[in-house]
């Protein structure tokens, strides 16, 4: 039987969880304060996952970027290419909150949404 | 000269819920003042998720935390001016504020929440020797810079300081394509909370010095380089100089609470958190004048922010309802034993609403394992409960039943202290 120590990234509380493995699978969490804290440590060390957080330019906006995410999470290992496939991404304005900004990202099957609403310019200003 | 019931001056996470809140308690004749474009305050800049667990027991970015605030704000007709600088707080709560739209204008608000926020310390705080060269940014100045001008501060990266914001920057410029080489901490323990150790260091590889400091910076039209040195007992240890090529140096080495506008007023102000020292009903030194949010004390969540502010709030609004002070004991809060400061600083039995409770919130001054978090009334213990860890940067609360200090009558102080568990 193998220990692992984790941090829980579930929330700012950060427990600190034990992890038992056996043959790489978990047989046991324990430091966890809430049910999430036992899904994160069975995830992470099987398929870690990752919300991923960027921004991406506004053409005719009232503000030139817009914040974005992806709409669930995706496998860590998929950061970087979810980041690329943001690169040169540019959004007319207006935009909505929670706008499917580029569906799909990286074939992970999970949609890059705004996580703000941007307005038109006004002409002039 | 316009009257108003309450204005709130700040429309960040503390200016947005302290407005929603006196609303609600049925104060109409308000208003918010903000100084930038748009409301939501530093939560704009703000674009990683991890926001309103507590609040909405969901995971928000900054903008869309604060776009929960600002769309009650604008349900509730909230009347904001943007774009509308303060420039002075009297003693009698006369507010002296200026905008491109309204030019010089007065105000003579009943009560005022102020909700400014607070600011990054600077390089100049820091006694950092070298030369002046461009490429040193705080972290909060690289996040604006990245996240909404669109543009990246620089190519190779040392970030001294283990703040939240610097943490988050460490993540956010290498996927924007930087490389960013090391975090170092003057401090042995990290100023960030935990989980961003791990989601924005330890996934990216990015080493952190804990007792390590910039000794030296290089470069005289940019930054060329820096010089980190191990510290023990507040020096650096010669022989331990390590150097690193970059072009950047990110400063993420605590916040400062605004309060510039509060010391004009005559607002006391702590020693310790730099901010207005208050009674249990968030109320300044001065009456009427009340505070939230980091302009009060650093907090670490913005769902602290909220509830806070939400408070400060409900009290301004019970404050106008009734034009009465409370008036009978005050009892001082003293810190002990590991404990650096409270928020408030003091609490007025006859204030409380005896069926309700008191929050009290601080912070502790180094890592502790193992403790138990005390309050007494007198040398009475009140209310006591067990922690496994203690961390500075991670900000403390006890709710206290206000019966519990309601049932010792003749105690002239309370006292917040770690015990061993």
């Amino acid at each position: 039987m193998k220990q692992v120590h984790l941090i829980c990234i579930g929330c700012p509380l950060g427990c600190p969880l034990t992890a038992e493995l056996e043959d790489r699978e978990v047989r046991s969490v324990t430091g966890n304060t809430c049910k999430n804290g036992e899904k994160y440590a069975r995830k992470e060390l099987t398929h870690p996952t990752r919300i991923v957080t960027s921004t991406v330019r506004v053409s005719g906006g009232e503000l030139a970027m817009v914040s974005v995410k992806t709409a669930s999470d995706i496998p860590k290992d998929q950061i970087f290419d979810c980041i690329h496939a943001l690169k040169d991404v540019e959004v007319p304005a207006p935009i909505s909150m929670g706008q499917v900004i580029l569906p799909n990202v990286a074939g992970t099957g999970v949609d890059i949404v705004a996580t703000k609403a941007v307005r038109r310019s006004r002409a002039g200003s | 000269m316009q009257n108003y019931d309450l204005v709130i001056i700040g429309g960040g996470p503390a200016g947005l819920a302290a407005a929603v809140a006196a609303r609600n308690a049925g104060i109409e004749n308000l208003l918010i003042l903000e100084r930038d474009r748009e409301l939501g305050g530093i939560l704009n800049q703000c674009i990683h998720n991890g926001f309103g667990l507590h609040t909405f027991r969901e995971e928000l970015t900054g903008p869309e935390y604060a776009g929960r605030f600002i769309e009650q704000v604008q349900t509730l007709g909230i009347p904001y001016k943007l774009n509308t600088m303060v420039l002075d707080l009297a003693a009698d709560k006369t507010i002296t504020a200026m905008s491109r739209e309204d030019g010089l204008f007065r105000l003579q608000p009943k009560a005022v929440i102020l909700a400014m926020g607070c600011r990054e310390r600077p390089r100049g705080a820091l006694n950092i020797p070298g030369y002046r060269p461009a490429g040193i940014y705080t972290a909060g100045t690289a996040q604006r810079l990245v996240n909404m001008e669109g543009f990246l501060p620089g190519r190779k990266v040392v970030i001294l300081g283990s703040g939240d914001i610097g943490l988050i920057m460490a993540r956010r410029m290498t996927l924007e394509g930087a490389q960013v080489q090391v975090v170092a901490e003057l401090m042995p323990y990290s100023g960030g909370l935990k989980r961003n150790i791990v989601q924005c260091l330890d996934d990216f590889g990015i080493p952190l010095k804990l007792s390590h400091t910039v000794v030296d910076i290089q470069g005289r039209e940019r930054v060329e380089g820096i010089t980190l040195a191990r510290v023990e007992n507040g020096k650096p240890v010669p022989g331990t100089e390590e150097h690193y090529d970059c072009d950047t140096l990110l400063l993420s080495c605590g916040l400062i609470p605004e309060n510039e506008l509060s010391r004009a007023a005559g607002v006391a102000i702590s020693p310790v958190t730099n901010g207005p020292t208050v009674n249990e009903s968030l109320e300044t030194s001065i009456p009427g004048v009340f505070a939230a949010g980091n302009v009060l004390h650093v907090h670490d969540l913005v769902d602290y922010v909220s509830e806070e502010a939400a408070a400060a709030g409900r009290h301004a609004a019970a404050l106008i309802r009734t034009g009465q002070q409370v008036s009978g004991r005050t009892l001082p809060i003293r810190c002990r034993d590991g404990v650096r400061y409270t928020v408030p600083t003091s609490i007025r039995p006859e204030a409380l609403d005896p069926d309700g409770t008191v929050t009290l919130r601080f912070r502790v001054d180094g890592v502790y394992r193992d403790k138990r978090i005390v309050v007494l009334a007198g040398s009475q213990p009140i209310f006591s409960r067990k922690r496994p860890v203690l961390a500075p940067g991670e900000m403390e609360t006890v709710q206290l039943k206000s019966r519990l200090i309601l049932d010792c009558p003749d105690v002239g102080e309370l006292t917040v202290k770690l015990e061993d568990a």
